[in-house]
């Protein structure tokens, strides 16, 4: 049975609303405190999300101690998004999808070969994007992060169920249009996003698009 | 394809339960990994020590394989989708994936505090610095510990996700065969794994035999396990070409 909670902040008191177009990549840093929301726009967005301490990128969001520290597979409202260090990074406040992965990973041009077909290489990929972004965003360039700090991230929106006989399944998608998550900063953290840019499986429903992000002070 | 042979060793060596243990297994050589006392958990990583950029990718393991966890069949994928290394032999039947380690603040909340000065080699070890010591002798830190394998170990999910250990998993004498594909940088440790339900602590040693084993033949049952992993191979064997 799955809970949603959904959230009473108004975006227009946000201080911070910017769109993500399909299979780009976002980065910015949230301060504790605020309020990061991911608003899937058109429905079945897989955003590829990682978090890293704005003070120290080697903290980073860690989904082994997310789901060792909590005793669970999926995210959703409550949920607590540990760092490798096991300190609280963010806590999911509302959520009106009801389950996100956190064992799916990302595309990239390798996996892709694999997954797909050997002539899939040059398909863009959620790796792609993120090296981009830490080659160029603001945020990135002077924390000299590389494809070190790249490590298995939480898609939001994504739904990938493991059953009990330990069957990894890449489910049709239960977010929609409008469907967001929200989650508060329990300390100052970078984000990073690649908006899923995969074309081959049911994560973007075939049809990669839009998201929006938007932060609120405390 | 050389079985396992008492005849045939290359070495073997234990791993006390607690510790942690490295070394370089060249491609085309197994290891038997051996659960000496039962129940052990085997905390593993996988590097290619021509790029320790490399490394093993959970995520990229588990949905190539559609598997939540490992055994027979299955086989390891870096994250730039090469094939590490293969389970061709398993007695287990389940290792975890997805559970992580333990950190010096998890033992201590679980079992109790153990020093070094109180308990000499006795004393509780955590597998988060276990695997961080081993790594830095190659250089390397804090940003390449990965998701790893928990060899032997089992945890299991319900519908909504909630986990539970399985104990007893795995049982004195049981085994693990795994070939190496790559030339591998192997990081090990046999601290107790994240979820144990057992409240002592009394983590089991593990034995490695290693063995020459030669490479993946055309009928071998992690090439054919599905079509994806007929693929990471190919992606391994170009790269030694």
């Amino acid at each position: 049975m799955t809970h949603l909670f959904e959230s009473n902040l108004d975006p227009k008191d946000a201080v911070l609303s910017e769109i993500c177009n399909a299979g780009d990549p976002w980065m910015a840093e949230v301060k504790k405190g605020q309020t990061f929301r991911i608003l899937d726009l058109e429905g079945n967005q897989a955003v590829d999300t990682l978090f890293y301490s704005a003070t120290d990128s080697e903290e980073r969001y860690s989904a082994v101690d997310t789901i060792s520290r909590q005793g669970k597979l999926y995210l959703t409202t409550g949920s607590v998004l540990y760092s490798n260090e096991g300190n609280p990074m963010l806590t999911i406040i509302a959520d009106t999808c009801g389950r996100h992965d956190t064992l799916g990973g990302a595309c990239a041009s390798e996996s892709n070969t694999v997954r797909y077909a050997l002539d899939k290489r040059s398909m863009h990929s959620c790796r792609d994007s993120f090296m981009h972004a830490l080659n160029h965003c603001g945020c990135a360039t002077h924390r000299n992060m590389s494809k070190r700090d790249i490590t298995a991230n939480i898609n939001f929106f994504m739904n990938v169920p493991v059953t009990s006989d330990g069957r990894l399944s890449f489910a049709d998608g239960i977010s929609g249009a409008g469907k967001y998550v929200e989650m508060r900063a329990e300390m100052d953290v970078v984000v990073l996003i690649s908006n899923c840019p995969q074309l081959n499986n049911p994560c973007n429903a075939y049809n990669p698009t839009p998201v929006q992000l938007l932060v609120w002070n405390a | 394809m050389n079985q396992f042979n008492t005849n045939n060793l290359l070495w073997e060596e234990i791993i006390p339960g607690g510790n942690h243990w490295s070394g370089l297994i060249r491609r085309g050589t197994a290891l038997r990994i051996s659960d000496m006392e039962g129940g052990a958990n085997l905390s593993a990583l996988f590097y290619n020590p021509e790029n320790k950029l490399e490394r093993y990718n959970m995520p990229d393991t588990l949905k190539a394989q559609h598997t939540a966890f490992l055994t027979t069949g299955n086989v390891c994928y870096s994250d730039m989708g090469r094939v590490m290394c293969s389970i061709i032999n398993d007695k287990v039947g389940w290792h975890d994936t997805i559970c992580g380690i333990t950190d010096a603040g998890m033992i201590e909340a679980k079992y109790g505090k153990a020093t070094f000065q109180t308990h000499r080699n006795a004393m509780h070890r955590n597998g988060k610095d276990g695997l961080l010591v081993e790594l830095a002798k190659y250089g390397l830190s804090k940003r390449d510990l990965v998701a790893n394998v928990n060899f032997f170990s089992k945890v299991i999910p319900d519908e909504a996700g909630s986990l539970s250990f399985v104990e007893a998993n795995s049982k004195a004498g049981d085994f693990v065969d795994v070939r190496f594909d790559m030339n591998v940088l192997l990081v090990l440790s046999t601290a107790p794994h994240p979820l144990d339900s057992i409240t002592n602590y009394q983590p089991a040693a593990v034995k490695l035999s290693a063995w020459h084993i030669g490479l993946a033949e055309a009928d071998d049952v992690c090439r054919l396990s599905c079509i994806q992993n007929g693929r990471g191979f190919i992606n391994t064997e170009r790269y030694y070409l």
